[in-house]
C-alpha cells in the first residue's frame, strides 16, 4: 500500500499543482496568496493562541510547560457528499461502541456467543469489574468520541483508532475556524463552509438529555478539570466557558450520602451531570488509586446509586481499547446488523501466533503499537525507524506478545501545507467528534486534522511535533459571490442529488460561472 | 459560584492592583530621583521598599542599595512577592484557574501583561523601567476596563473587592512611610526636597491635579493627608475604598443571601472614618491611626474569606 502514489486531499492523485475540480477556487487561492503572506497570516493566529492562553504541555519537557500547537493556515476541506458518507459510517460506529458497552457491563452476550474472546474483556485493564451490573443513566457510556480516520484515496477512509474515554481537542475545532474566519474570510466567500459553533450548545443539551432521572428541568452540570498544570486545561476551561457551567476541581466537590455537592458562596448545591476529564484511575480515591488527589472519593458510589451521571461513564476505556479495535468490525456487524461503514485499518493482533510471526518477519514495513498507550507514545513506525529501535521492539515483542498490534504502514493523505519552502503536501489525520445523549447521536460537521509538519513524517500527535488545520465541511459546491437564499437552496439540494461522478462537471462549471445570478440559475435548471 | 473560583477572583483583583500600585510607586519614585540631589535620591528608593514592605528582605539580599538594584528588585525580582513579576505570576495563576469567570478581554490583559514580562531579565535603566512601569499601567488599566464590562455578578464583584481592599492596604502604607513629613502640622511645605516627596505621594495615587483642584492654597501636609484619607472623591483615598468595600459586599449579600462579619466590620470601619476628622487623626497621631487601619483591612480581609468559604 506504502508504494501507491499519495493522494492529495485538495490535489488529487496526480500530484500536479492543480486541484481536483471541486477545490478549484482553493487551488487558485494556494498558489495565488504569496507564501509570506500566508506567512504572516499564520503567525497573527498563532499569536492569537498565545495570547488566549490556548497552550498545552509536553510530558517530560522542562521548558515548554506551556507551548501552542502549531497552526496552518492552509485549511483541509471536505465534501458534502464525502462528509455524508463519514457521518453514516461514524454514527453507526458509536452506536456499536455503546452497545458494546452496555453488553460487557451487562449480559456479555457478545462475549457468550464467541465473537469476542472472554480475556480480551474481562482481563483487559480497563475493564472495570467493580461496575459490572451497573448501567449509567439512559443507558450511555461514550457521550463524546472522537474517531481518529485517515484516508489514503478519495473513497478510502479507515478509522485508526477510536476515544471513548475522554477525547481533546475539541477547542482547536472551535479556535481554529474563528482564526481562519478573521485571517481569510475569503476563503469563506468561496465556499459555503458549515458552522462548527454549535458544539457547545450541542455539548450542553447532551449532558442535560443524560442527567439522572429526577433531578428536573435544569439539571446542574459541571465540567471536572485535574486542574490549570493539565495540558488540556485551556479546553477545560473552554468548554465550561461556553457552554455557561461552573468549571470545578476535585476540591470543589464532595460526596454525602451518595450524592454529589459542590462548594459554593452560597452554600452546597446538587451535581448532576459530571463532564469529567480525569482518567478513570484517578477519579475516586476511594475506588481507583488511593494516591489520587484529583479524585472525588465516593463519586463512584454515586454513579453507581444512579445519582450522577459521569460523561464519559467509568470503564469506556474497554472499548477504544487497541486489542478490542481489531476486533470492531465484528462488533459493529454483531450489533447493527450490517457490515462496517467505516472499515479498520488491517490489524496484526501479536497475541495470535500466526500474526506475531509476519510482524517480525515484517517490522520494517510496519507501524507496532502498545496496545494501551497513547498519544504516538511507545510505537515503532517501521520504516521509518533505525536498525536499533527495530531491534528494541522485537525484543519487546518476543517478550510481551500480547501488548502489542502491528499495522500495515498506511500511504497517508496529504494536504498542502506551509511549509519553510512554501505551501507542500504534509500527512493529515482527522478526529471528529460525536456527541451521543438521549435523544440519538449528532456530529457537529467538521472536526480536528492534525498534520505531521515534518516532511514525509505520519506522526501527527501534537507531543511529537504535529501541528493543526481547521476541517471545513461545505454545505455544497462553491458558492457564488451573489447567491440568494433561493439559490443556495437550489444549490443544496443539487449536491445531495449529486454522485461522485457529477462533482467534477461541477467543478468545471464553477470556473465558467460568472456569477451573475441569471447564468447560475440557468445552470442550475440544466443540472437539475 | 464555586468558593474556589471566589477567592481566585478576589486575588486576582489584589494581585493586579498590587501590581499597579507598585508600578506607580516606581514611576514616582524614579520621579523623585532625578529631581533631587544626592543622597536625597537614594534615600527615595529606601522608602519605595519601605512602602511595599520590602526593606528587610532586600537589606537580607546583600544588594547594593543602588536605584538599579531597588528598582530591579521591585519589578522583575521573583524573591520580592511585591514585585510586578510576583504579582503578575500569581494574578495569572488565578487568573488561569478560573479564567471561565473572567471575561475573555479580562484574561487577555492579564495573559498580555504577563508574557510581556516572562523574558525579561533586566529593564535596561531608567528609560527601560519607565517602558515597562507605563505598558503595566496600560495593561492595569484594560483589565479595569475590562472588569466594568464584565456581567455586573459576583464575579466581577469579587475581583473588584479584591482590588479595594488591597488599595486601601496600599494607600494606607504608602502615607505611613512618609508620616513623619505631614509633621508640624497645618506648616506650609518649606524646601524644594519635601515639595516634591509631597509631589511624589500624589503622583502615585495619580493625584497631583486633584490636589490641586480641590485645595487651591498650595501644598500642606495636612491637606495631603486629608486627600487621602478622607475625600471619597479621590479613587483611591481611604474613605472611598471603604465606602466600595462596603457597597461591594452588599451587593454581593443581596445576590448570594450571605452576609455577616465581613458587612459588620466593613460598615463600622465606614462609620468610624466618616464621623473622624483630620486634625483629630492627626492630633491623636496619624501613624498609630494607620497601624490600626491596616491591622483593621487585614481583619476585613480575613472575615471575606471566612464568610465566603474561601479556604
Amino acid at each position: 500500500m506504502a508504494n501507491i502514489g499519495t493522494f492529495d486531499e485538495i490535489r488529487g492523485n496526480d500530484g500536479g499543482d492543480a486541484a481536483r475540480p471541486e477545490f478549484g477556487a482553493l487551488g487558485r487561492w494556494i498558489t495565488d496568496t504569496p507564501p509570506a503572506e500566508l506567512d504572516r497570516r499564520q503567525k497573527a493566529a498563532e499569536a492569537a493562541f498565545r495570547q488566549l492562553g490556548i497552550t498545552f504541555a509536553v510530558y517530560g519537557e522542562e521548558e515548554s510547560s506551556e507551548r501552542i500547537i502549531p497552526f496552518d493556515i492552509v485549511p483541509r476541506v471536505f465534501t458534502a457528499p464525502e462528509w455524508d458518507r463519514l457521518s453514516e459510517g461514524l454514527v453507526q460506529r458509536v452506536q456499536a461502541i455503546n452497545a458494546f458497552l452496555s453488553d460487557v457491563y451487562g449480559e456479555r452476550r457478545i462475549i457468550a456467543d464467541g465473537i469476542v474472546p472472554p480475556e480480551l474483556v474481562l482481563n483487559n485493564p480497563q475493564f472495570l469489574p467493580t461496575l459490572a451490573g451497573t448501567q449509567p443513566p439512559h443507558g450511555i457510556f461514550a457521550h463524546i468520541c472522537g474517531i481518529d480516520l485517515v484516508r489514503t484515496g478519495p473513497d478510502e477512509f479507515y478509522v485508526l483508532e477510536d476515544n471513548a474515554r475522554t477525547p481533546s481537542g475539541v477547542s482547536y475545532m472551535l479556535e481554529n475556524r474563528e482564526a481562519m474566519l478573521r485571517l481569510c474570510p475569503e476563503l469563506f466567500e468561496m465556499f459555503a463552509v458549515r458552522p462548527v459553533d454549535t458544539y457547545p450548545d450541542l455539548l450542553h443539551e447532551t449532558l442535560r438529555s443524560v442527567a439522572p432521572r429526577g433531578s428536573g428541568n435544569s439539571p446542574v452540570c459541571v465540567v471536572l478539570t485535574p486542574g490549570h498544570f493539565n495540558s488540556a486545561f485551556y479546553e477545560h476551561s473552554f468548554l465550561a466557558d461556553s457552554m455557561g457551567v461552573e468549571l470545578v476541581e476535585a476540591a470543589d466537590l464532595h460526596v454525602d450520602d451518595d450524592v454529589v455537592w459542590m462548594r459554593t458562596i452560597e452554600g452546597p448545591v446538587r451535581v448532576d451531570v459530571i463532564y469529567r476529564r480525569i482518567d478513570d484511575e484517578y477519579i475516586d480515591p476511594l475506588v481507583f488509586n488511593p494516591d489520587s488527589v484529583l479524585g472525588v472519593p465516593g463519586l463512584i458510589a454515586a454513579y453507581m446509586a444512579g445519582n450522577v451521571t459521569l460523561v464519559n461513564a467509568p470503564g469506556t476505556g474497554v472499548a477504544d481499547d487497541k486489542a478490542i479495535y481489531s476486533y470492531m468490525p465484528e462488533i459493529v456487524k454483531y450489533y447493527s446488523g450490517g457490515e462496517a461503514k467505516l472499515p479498520n485499518v488491517e490489524t496484526y493482533r501479536c497475541r495470535e501466533p500466526q500474526a506475531l510471526r509476519y510482524t517480525l518477519d515484517n517490522l520494517e514495513k510496519l507501524v507496532v503499537k502498545l496496545v494501551d498507550g497513547s498519544g504516538g507514545y511507545g510505537m515503532l513506525v517501521g520504516p521509518t525507524a533505525s536498525k536499533a529501535e527495530i531491534e528494541t521492539f522485537r525484543a519487546a515483542l518476543i517478550a510481551q506478545p500480547h501488548r502489542y498490534i502491528a499495522q500495515p504502514t498506511l500511504a497517508l493523505s496529504t494536504v498542502p501545507t506551509l511549509t519553510e519552502s512554501g505551501v507542500a503536501p504534509r500527512h493529515v489525520d482527522f478526529r471528529p467528534f460525536i456527541l451521543s445523549g438521549a435523544n440519538g447521536v449528532q456530529i457537529v460537521p467538521g472536526g480536528l486534522t492534525r498534520v505531521a509538519l515534518r516532511e514525509g513524517s505520519l506522526v501527527v500527535n501534537s507531543s511529537q511535533g504535529g501541528g493543526t488545520k481547521d476541517s471545513m465541511i461545505l454545505a455544497g459546491p462553491a458558492r457564488q459571490s451573489m447567491g440568494s437564499g433561493g439559490m443556495s437552496q437550489s444549490m443544496g439540494g443539487m449536491s445531495q442529488s449529486m454522485g461522485g461522478g457529477m462533482s467534477q462537471s461541477m467543478g468545471g462549471m464553477n470556473q465558467s460561472l460568472g456569477g451573475t445570478s441569471q447564468s447560475l440559475g440557468g445552470t442550475t435548471r440544466g443540472i437539475a | 459560584m464555586l468558593s474556589r473560583t471566589a477567592a481566585s477572583l478576589y486575588w486576582v483583583g489584589r494581585y493586579v492592583e498590587r501590581a499597579e500600585f507598585t508600578a506607580r510607586l516606581i514611576e514616582a519614585t524614579i520621579r523623585l530621583d532625578s529631581l533631587s540631589p544626592r543622597p536625597a535620591g537614594e534615600g527615595a528608593w529606601e522608602s519605595a521598599l519601605l512602602v511595599t514592605a520590602a526593606n528587610d528582605a532586600f537589606s537580607a539580599s546583600g544588594e547594593e542599595r543602588s536605584p538599579a538594584n531597588v528598582s530591579r528588585y521591585l519589578t522583575l525580582d521573583r524573591s520580592n512577592p511585591s514585585s510586578i513579576r510576583a504579582c503578575l505570576d500569581a494574578a495569572r495563576g488565578n487568573a488561569r484557574a478560573v479564567r471561565t469567570a473572567l471575561s475573555r478581554e479580562a484574561w487577555e490583559a492579564i495573559n498580555r501583561a504577563w508574557l510581556g514580562l516572562r523574558d525579561r531579565s533586566s529593564v535596561s535603566g531608567g528609560p527601560g523601567t519607565l517602558t515597562l512601569v507605563e505598558t503595566l499601567k496600560a495593561e492595569a488599566r484594560g483589565f479595569e476596563g475590562a472588569v466594568h464590562r464584565m456581567l455586573r455578578n459576583e464575579g466581577s464583584w469579587f475581583l473588584m473587592l479584591g482590588a479595594a481592599i488591597e488599595r486601601a492596604d496600599n494607600t494606607a502604607r504608602l502615607i505611613d512611610v512618609k508620616y513623619h513629613l505631614l509633621l508640624p502640622e497645618g506648616e506650609l511645605v518649606g524646601g524644594v526636597i519635601d515639595r516634591d516627596q509631597w509631589t511624589t505621594i500624589l503622583h502615585t495615587v495619580s493625584a497631583v491635579n486633584a490636589y490641586r483642584l480641590l485645595y487651591p492654597n498650595g501644598l500642606r501636609p495636612g491637606q495631603v493627608a486629608d486627600l487621602l484619607i478622607m475625600r471619597g472623591e479621590l479613587p483611591r483615598s481611604l474613605a472611598a475604598s471603604t465606602d466600595e468595600v462596603v457597597n461591594l459586599l452588599n451587593l454581593i449579600g443581596k445576590r448570594t443571601g450571605r452576609q455577616g462579619e465581613a458587612d459588620r466590620l466593613a460598615r463600622q470601619r465606614q462609620n468610624a472614618l466618616n464621623r473622624a476628622t483630620i486634625q483629630g487623626v492627626i492630633a491623636s497621631g496619624l501613624h498609630e491611626y494607620l497601624s490600626a487601619f491596616i491591622i483593621e483591612n487585614g481583619r476585613i480581609d480575613q472575615a471575606i474569606s471566612q464568610q465566603f468559604r474561601f479556604a
